[in-house]
């Protein structure tokens, strides 16, 4: 059997994707070496590969836009070559923070107020005058990000409406949309979906601990500068809940055999949630890994059930 | 009670200089300016293939088999004999004369930067640099705990009256001055050239001070218009440590530079270098020195001049066709760079990923700074791309501009948040 795993892209996550497909491609050889497991970037060469080569299955580790808007996955299935992950149409909602936000509120889904506007909203209405009434709704702090996209880039954490203007600039760098979502203080927490035969399995909340209080990118991807508690430190009742959050994130949005929900439990225990990742990432810091890890599930392991389960 | 883990269990144990080393943002976007659908002004790699390669494979063949247990063998800390002299006839292009016992050569000039600093500075010591300064120096001072203090340069680099002063107050502060670097000749990365007069006064401030002055000198043989700019180092043998390297005018990849010291610092930049690397590479030594011996180096250095002369034209040509109002850009006249400052508002650093989402990458400005200044600026290198990608580039950099402008316009003055880690690019990036 031939997976081809696909990582890299043009994104500005990047670096990020190659490390997570060669590690999921180096652990899949382990597990399986009776496959031929293939690493590629996606360029302009990769559709006439994937027409003469035919993979039995794909595995897009690709972050990012492109990688998790849906569009490689479109291109997939209209090839009619099998992967694993979500489906475009799928990952195209969840990979929108905004749209996806409203369609778990709508359910009934605790998450954080917002409200995200494209850049020409504030050119014809006037930011100031925008800014202003957005904060008088949500308040301060606020959470600014792109509305698509990964990694914490563009992120800021902003306590004081004079910085708001600068956290927008730094946001719309990444995307045409920026996204304003009320701070919700408390435990940050990310937790893993699988498919594992009929069932959905949510794995243990990992806790996120960063030494400078903010999750950045330089905290993600910068081995000891985050302390992560796996199990997180919560009560079993709260554990559980966080986990039911993740599962119905993963249904609600419609995807598929995997997903990594992140969220905040607040000092009632409550859990919000923050945003959901179709391609999580698979680097030696990043979360869903040490889930697994902990449930003493290897990231080969998991990736050949996937792929069996895909090319059944 | 789960136990926490940070992932890296010798976290504790790491030196202090240490801990800015993370992961960053700016160069997660360099990850992807090495893709070929990008235009990158960012890196500083020159054009190697311009070089001969039948030529250099002959050489290097010839090496092997001619001389091969010596090529493969340690040699000297100090480098070759050989091409120790081979390298007074390269610097004497640049007036620089010296006895070969004066050569220390290193694995790359990077190195000997490195082994003079090792040499001079303790933690704390006071380095003067221009502002702005070549990253790779920056890093070198920052590993030695140096006080690194930037001194104001103009249209012909450094300015000595700046230099004077910040001498005066850094002492006033009760501080040990022990170095003054500068790159004379077609600055990394502002792109400028010290005059004549200027290069004597600055060096009346070395002698009359008693600083040594640490000449870099990679693009000194890489000027686009007549005869190459006479070496500091050239009117002081005791007071300059010129540094010099075949990186620019043979092959980066070789890694063969050289530091001409004065005596006292020769044999301790020998003794140095037994202990950082034992020796520089035989193999890479043996390679340099039979190529000057058997090439016609000085035409293949014309060959270089010209076309970085074409690509530099390239990019000045386009930057005035096309660049926003407000923006200004230093004219190099030679080497690989040049420095250029933004319209009012617009923060380079901030409009980095937007920029490489429009497939055009350049090195922001602060990453030649050790004090945050530079938000204004950015580094474009003409060295590697083809002249119409250059256009290209511009063109792409041009419409950025545009749109960071209008972004400006709706929401004040652009900045970045401010992060850790590094925001220039690897070596190896284009």
């Amino acid at each position: 059997m031939q997976i081809l795993v696909l990582a890299g892209g043009l994104s500005a996550e990047r670096d990020v994707s190659l490390r997570s497909g060669r590690r999921v491609a180096e652990s899949l050889r382990r597990e399986r070496p009776d496959w031929e497991v293939l690493e590629r970037d996606v360029d302009s060469t990769l559709i006439p590969h994937l027409r003469a080569q035919r993979p039995d299955c794909v595995i897009p580790l690709l972050h990012g836009a492109a990688g998790e808007d849906g569009s490689m996955r479109d291109v997939l299935e209209s090839l009619r070559i099998p992967f694993v992950g979500s489906a475009a149409s799928a990952s195209r909602l969840a990979f929108d923070k905004p749209n996806a936000k409203h369609v778990l509120a709508a359910a009934g889904i605790l998450t954080p107020p917002h409200v995200s506007m494209p850049q020409t909203t504030f050119r014809e209405l006037g930011a100031a005058a925008v800014l202003d009434s957005v904060v008088e709704r949500l308040g301060l702090p606020l959470v600014i990000k792109p509305a698509r996209g990964g990694s914490a880039l563009g992120m800021s954490i902003v306590r004081r409406a004079e910085d708001v203007p600068a956290a927008m600039v730094a946001a719309f760098a990444y995307s045409d949309t920026v996204m304003l979502e009320r701070f919700i203080e408390g435990t940050e927490v990310a937790i893993g979906v699988f498919s594992r035969d009929e069932d959905l399995v949510a794995l243990s909340a990992v806790e996120i601990v960063p030494e400078n209080g903010i999750y950045d990118y330089a905290a993600r991807y910068t081995a000891g500068t985050t302390m992560f508690y796996c199990p997180a430190r919560l009560d079993d009742d709260v554990a559980e809940a966080a986990q039911a959050l993740a599962l119905n994130a993963h249904v609600l949005l419609g995807l598929a055999h995997l997903s990594r929900t992140d969220a905040i439990i607040d000092s009632d225990g409550r859990a919000w949630f923050l945003e959901v990742n179709v391609a999580p990432g698979m680097t030696e810091t990043s979360l869903l890994p040490q889930a697994l890890s902990e449930a003493q599930i290897g990231v080969g392991s998991l990736f050949s059930e996937l792929v069996e389960r895909v090319t059944a | 009670m789960s136990q926490g883990s940070r992932l890296d269990p010798w976290v504790d144990s790491y030196a202090s200089r240490a801990h800015a080393m993370r992961a960053s943002e700016i160069r997660a976007l360099f990850a992807v300016a090495s893709r070929p659908e990008v235009v990158s002004l960012a890196g500083g790699m020159p054009f190697v293939q311009a070089l001969p390669v039948d030529m250099l494979t002959a050489t290097a063949v010839r090496v092997l088999t001619e001389r091969g247990p010596t090529a493969l063998q340690y040699g000297s800390g100090q480098g070759d004999v050989t091409l120790r002299e081979q390298i007074l006839e390269v610097i004497g292009e640049v007036g620089v004369t010296a006895h070969p016992d004066d050569i220390v050569v290193t694995p790359g000039s990077q190195m000997a930067l490195d082994l003079v600093t090792r040499v001079f500075c303790d933690p704390g010591d006071v380095v003067l640099v221009e502002a702005p300064s070549y990253v790779g120096a920056l890093g070198v001072f920052r590993a030695y705990e140096c006080d690194v203090i930037h001194v104001a340069m103009d249209d012909e680099g450094l300015v000595p009256t700046a230099l004077a002063e910040a001498i005066a107050a850094a002492r006033v502060a009760g501080k040990r001055v022990k170095m003054i670097y500068t790159i004379p000749s077609f600055h990394n990365p502002a792109g400028v050239t010290q005059g004549p007069a200027r290069r004597a006064e600055i060096l009346a401030i070395a002698q009359r001070e008693g600083i040594a002055l640490l000449e870099d000198d990679p693009y000194g043989l890489l000027g686009f218009e007549g005869e190459p700019p006479r070496a500091i180092r050239a009117d002081d043998s005791e007071g300059v440590i010129y540094l010099g390297s075949f990186s620019k005018t043979i092959a980066s990849g070789l890694r063969v530079g050289w530091a001409v010291a004065p005596h006292g610092v020769r044999e301790k930049l020998v003794l140095a270098a037994e202990s950082a690397v034992l020796c520089p590479s035989n193999y890479a030594q043996l390679t340099v020195s039979e190529y000057l011996a058997t090439q016609p180096w000085r035409e293949q250095i014309k060959v270089f001049r010209e076309v970085y002369r074409e690509r530099r034209d390239a990019l000045l040509e386009s930057l005035q066709a096309l660049m926003p109002a407000g923006t200004t850009w230093t004219i190099p006249a030679g080497g690989f760079y040049s420095w250029l400052t933004l319209p009012e508002g617009l923060d380079a650093t901030a409009m980095l990923p937007r920029a490489v989402a429009a497939l055009v990458a350049y090195v922001p400005g602060t990453g030649f700074y050790v004090d945050g200044q530079g938000r204004q600026n950015l580094r474009l290198s003409y060295c590697y791309p083809e002249p119409e990608r250059i256009r290209e580039g511009v063109r792409r950099l041009a419409a950025v501009m545009e749109s960071e402008l209008e972004l400006v316009n709706t929401f004040g003055p652009s900045a970045a948040a401010s992060r850790s880690g590094s925001s220039v690019p690897a070596p190896d990036i284009r």
